[in-house]
This record gives C-alpha cells, sequence and structure tokens, in this order.
C-alpha cells in the first residue's frame, strides 16, 4: 500500500554509526541482520491522527487550516492545542503560509462536519487551545471523515492514512507519524524475534515537527504525552540485567524512555509527559542506540542525535549523508546512531 | 440460550463488520449484554443509529468494500476502543442475486464478491494487524475472525463467486495464522451455518426459516470459538490501557 509519489520505503537505505564513530553504508532491508541476541527494539507504536482540518473561521467566514498539535488530556479526542493558518494548503511552504484570521476566544470554525471552538488563544496569534463539540465517538467520526494527515510541500500528491501508519500503528495518539517506524516491516520483527532479539512498544504522541513560524518552531517539540506499558519496562529491565542494548525507533521513544527513567535507568510503567528537548548535555539514561531519519544540522531531532554521538562524528554523518545524497525528510532513509563509547 | 453478563468477555474490544443485520447484529447484541467494549461498521447510517442505540455499541458506518473507507474505520475502532483485542470479519455479500451460473455471472459481480468478502477484510486486518499485535504483547491476545461457510469447501452450482471468495478467504484466513503466530495473533474461519438471515433469504428465497439455524445461536457460537483461542479465559484481570 506504498503510493507511488513516496520512495520506496523498502529499498531505503540505511547509514549505520558504530559506538566508536565509525560510518558503514546498508540497505534498510539490512536491519534485520544487525543487533545480538539479548537486545531490546523499542518502537513507538502511535497510530497517526488525520490532524489537518480545513474550514472557515465563522466570525469572519476566512479560510483557515487547523492543525493539531497536542493533547489537552493525553487520549482525549475533544480538546487539543492547535496551529492555525489561513488560505491556501501544504503545498505551500509553512513558512510562506497566510496567517490565520484573528481568533478570538469562543469563535467557532467550521471544518467540515466538525465544528470546534477556540478555547483560547495562547501566546501567538497561531497557537490556540480549541475543544470540539460532540461526543467522543462523533469526533472522531468527523476526524476519519474529514481530517487530512499533516504533511508538508516536498510531498505533493494528498497523502492518504495509509501512507502515514507504520506497521505497528495501534492507537491514533500521534499527530505526525513516528517516522523512523517506517523501515520497520513484519518480516524485520519476525527476524529479530527469532534471533533472540526482543520488541516492546511505547505510546508517544508524536507532535507537530515544524510549523514555519521561527518563534514557535523555536518551542517545539510541545510537551508530548506517552504511555509505557508494564510489558515494556518489564523488558528493559530484563535487558539491562543481561547486558543487552535498547534500541529506540526513532526520537520519540527516546524522549518516552528519558522522561520515564530515574537516575538509575530504570523505566517505570504508566503514563508521563516527555517535556523539554534532549541534547549535548543529556547523558541518556535508558537507550544505547537510535534509529531515526537522516536529519539537518539545527533541528530538534538532530540536536537530540548530540547526546548519542559527539559533534565531529555528526559532523562527518551528515557530509557523507549529502555527498551520497541520502534522502531527509519523515518518508527518506534512515540513520542508525549507537551510543559514543565513553573516551 | 441466553444473553448474559459473561467474566470472560467483559472488557474485551470487539469490531464486528456487518454489524445491522443476521449474524453480525446478533454479535454485537450478544458481545454488549456479555460486557465487550464493542464497534460495529455497517453501509447505512440509519441501520448503524438504530443498532448503536440499541446496543450501546459505537456505530460506525462505512463499507469494508471501499479501500478509502478502511483506514478511517480502523481510526474510529481503535480511537473508540482504545486498542482492539478480536476483530470479526463477517460483512459480506452474495454477489448477483437472484444466484446464478459462474458462466452467467458478470466480472463486476465477481469483482465485487471478491473487493467485499476477500480484499475487504483483508484491508481492514492489515490496518488493524498494529493493534492486534499491540493487544497481544499487552497479554490481552489478539484474535480474528473471518466468518466462513460451506459454500468455502463445497462446490454449490450457482455459489460460484461467493464460495470462491469465501474459499479464499479461508485460505488467506489459513495462511495468515501461519505467519502471525510470532507476533501472537491468531486467525480462525468460523462456519456460522444456514442461518436464518436477510443473506441467506436473498440466496434461497423458497427455503424454510424454521429449518434454519438462529442468528444468536450462531453468534453463541461464534464468541466460544473467540474464546477458546484466546490465550487466557479472564482478560478482565489484565490492566487496561488509558
Amino acid at each position: 500500500m506504498i503510493a507511488a509519489h513516496l520512495p520506496d520505503r523498502k529499498s531505503g537505505r540505511l547509514l549505520a554509526v558504530d559506538a566508536d564513530g565509525g560510518i558503514q553504508h546498508l540497505c534498510r532491508a539490512d536491519l534485520s541482520t544487525l543487533f545480538r541476541s539479548g537486545d531490546l527494539v523499542v518502537a513507538n507504536d502511535a497510530a497517526t491522527l488525520p490532524a489537518s482540518l480545513h474550514g472557515q473561521h465563522r466570525p469572519t467566514g476566512e479560510p483557515v487550516e487547523i492543525r493539531l498539535a497536542a493533547f489537552v488530556t493525553a487520549g482525549d479526542p475533544t480538546r487539543f492545542l492547535a496551529i492555525a493558518f489561513g488560505a491556501g494548503d501544504y503545498h505551500t511552504l509553512t513558512e510562506n503560509r497566510a496567517k490565520p484570521p484573528m481568533l478570538s476566544p469562543g469563535d467557532h470554525l467550521l471544518l467540515g462536519p466538525l465544528v470546534a471552538v477556540v478555547e483560547s488563544v495562547l501566546d501567538h496569534p497561531r497557537l490556540l487551545k480549541l475543544r470540539f463539540q460532540g461526543e467522543s465517538s462523533e469526533i472522531l467520526a468527523g476526524l476519519a471523515q474529514h481530517g487530512r494527515p499533516i504533511q508538508y510541500a516536498h510531498v505533493p500528491a494528498p497523502l492518504p492514512l495509509w501512507d502515514v501508519w507504520t506497521s505497528l500503528a495501534a492507537e491514533p495518539f500521534a499527530f505526525e507519524a513516528p517516522s523512523a517506524g517506517f523501515a520497520l516491516d513484519w518480516q524485520t520483527l519476525t527476524t529479530w524475534q527469532r534471533r533472540g532479539i526482543e520488541l516492546a512498544t511505547l505510546t508517544h504522541a508524536a507532535g507537530i515537527s515544524s510549523t514555519g513560524d521561527t518563534d514557535l518552531d523555536a518551542r517545539l517539540p510541545f510537551d508530548e504525552p506517552y504511555i509505557i506499558p508494564g510489558n515494556t519496562a518489564a523488558a528493559i529491565r530484563r535487558t539491562r540485567a543481561r547486558g543487552g542494548r535498547v534500541i529506540a525507533i526513532g526520537t520519540t521513544v527516546v524522549r518516552a524512555l528519558e522522561a520515564a527513567a530515574t537516575t538509575h535507568g530504570t523505566v517505570h510503567p504508566g503514563n508521563g509527559v516527555a517535556r523539554g528537548r534532549i541534547g549535548p548535555e543529556t547523558r541518556l539514561r535508558v537507550t544505547d542506540t537510535i534509529l531515526t531519519g537522516m536529519h539537518e544540522p539545527g533541528e530538534s531531532h538532530f540536536e537530540l542525535l548530540r547526546a548519542f554521538t559527539d559533534d565531529p562524528v555528526l559532523h562527518s554523518v551528515h557530509q557523507t549523508a549529502v555527498e551520497r545524497r541520502y534522502r531527509t525528510h519523515e518518508f527518506g532513509d534512515s540513520l542508525l546512531i549507537e551510543r559514543r563509547n565513553a573516551a | 440460550m441466553t444473553m448474559q453478563y459473561n467474566p470472560a468477555i467483559k472488557g474485551l474490544r470487539v469490531a464486528v463488520t456487518g454489524g445491522t443485520s443476521g449474524l453480525g447484529l446478533a454479535l454485537v447484541r450478544r458481545l454488549t449484554a456479555a460486557g465487550a467494549r464493542v464497534a460495529f461498521v455497517a453501509r447505512s447510517a440509519a441501520d448503524v443509529e438504530r443498532t448503536a442505540t440499541e446496543t450501546g455499541a459505537v456505530g460506525i458506518v462505512g463499507d469494508v468494500g471501499r479501500k478509502d473507507d478502511i483506514y478511517p474505520m480502523a481510526l474510529q475502532i481503535t480511537g473508540n476502543l482504545g486498542g482492539l483485542d478480536v476483530l470479526i470479519n463477517n460483512a459480506s455479500t452474495l454477489g448477483p442475486t437472484p444466484l446464478v451460473l459462474l458462466a452467467d455471472t458478470e466480472c463486476e459481480h465477481l469483482e465485487e464478491a471478491l473487493s467485499v468478502n476477500v480484499v475487504g477484510p483483508f484491508r481492514l486486518t492489515k490496518a488493524l494487524y498494529g493493534a492486534l499485535a499491540s493487544s497481544a504483547r499487552d497479554g490481552r491476545g489478539g484474535t480474528v475472525v473471518n466468518i466462513s461457510s460451506d459454500a468455502a469447501l463445497n462446490a454449490y452450482p450457482e455459489w460460484g463467486a461467493y464460495g470462491a471468495s469465501k474459499a479464499a478467504l479461508r485460505h488467506m484466513t489459513s495462511i495468515w495464522d501461519e505467519e502471525s503466530r510470532d507476533a501472537g495473533i491468531r486467525f480462525l474461519s468460523v462456519d456460522p451455518g444456514d442461518m436464518d438471515t436477510p443473506l441467506h433469504a436473498l440466496a434461497d428465497p423458497d427455503s424454510d426459516p424454521s429449518t434454519l439455524k438462529r442468528p444468536a445461536d450462531s453468534a453463541a457460537e461464534v464468541i466460544d470459538a473467540v474464546l477458546t483461542a484466546h490465550p487466557n479465559n479472564n482478560v478482565a484481570t489484565h490492566g487496561v490501557r488509558s
């Protein structure tokens, strides 16, 4: 079900960085041969909500696009933190998008079959809290009918929902795809399992990755709720006890695990909120390796990688990725980084 | 057999396609009465509303034969139930009615039977596979029941489109059951028998309803098959994720 307009996920490439900073160029299909018996792969099983809603600002009749960006209460589909745009759609670069009409508390937004009420405009004219009218099941039906996946200008054709759900996608909990998981198919997962590599999942509300506004982008990622099942916490405990490595599929998994970890690296199960950024100053307590996409220096995702390895290594990774034309963005190639050995 | 609360079913998250008539409706009634959390799918908004009001289950309007309806269905199923333990692919179509010989069957009717009875269940199962696997990892099991028919096994004249589609579904179910064991998901084919349903009346208008099985009895058998396949018989003791 991979649309023709997207790069073929299976044939993607994989740039692998070992704990000594050595670089290898692999295929994504090689993933199933990596790692050792006793290691644990942890992935984010959130399905992606169709979080982009076009409609009309009722008081002015002006067109709006609302992008749901975060839950107000984890998993509650009635209230959201959202970003508002004016006329136009994802074909226009987000930084060039028209401003939304002036929004005020109490304003109604007509979004297809859904009606949302602006609860508050936060400290930026594009950032609001909204509440949908109706029951949860009606809101989910409205989102299913009218919502589209959030997408950006680099993919011109409209994305259907199936292109933004990973193989592991379970409950709709993410606002943009936990895209590192696109690298995993069931063949890879089965092969790992047979080689003694465990799989565990958590559910993390991967949020919006870009707003097109410098001030707002500087605040990303927003606080993101997560759920760590008891089985996953137990699998991490077992893995550490036997000297195995914890391999995070994506930055969202790193954020959730590190937020849930005690100073001794114990991960407690349950609900939590991942706050703030991970960067060079962060001491990783749980994750040994990350599989992610190709990120550009300066992005918050790239900053997170600085917790895994040092800047000269990341610099050469970036250079070689540019030279060898690795594909960036959520449907691009993959990057695997083992945490740097202590010098 | 009376519909009653059943601790083995309480809290079980079940999706049923074709949930507003025949076996599907009987399943929705029985499962909700036993304490399951049920979402069902059907094409007619009015029928969905009626069954939702009657049973308290979550009603979803959609057509399993339409590709574009599948992911919106999956989103609503897992969003409303907070995950999924059991998927029952029950919706089906006969193809041409009245039934005709294969040589008289329009290609479009065969395609329709395949799209509703085979490709639709395949698509919906694939969309919900991650949710079922998540349930399995949580120790709640993951089960897919594909409603079969003796027409999947026997060569009944004039049942060509339906029989071929049900045979394909049955074989797909067997292969998927082999492939999904590592993920902890079980696949079952269940033949509910000849029931007194609207679909049966369309296929065989002259049959005497009193000789046919009641859908409620078949529904009880389907649920028994699910519970037998389930890794444990008391899901309520497992933590429900918020």
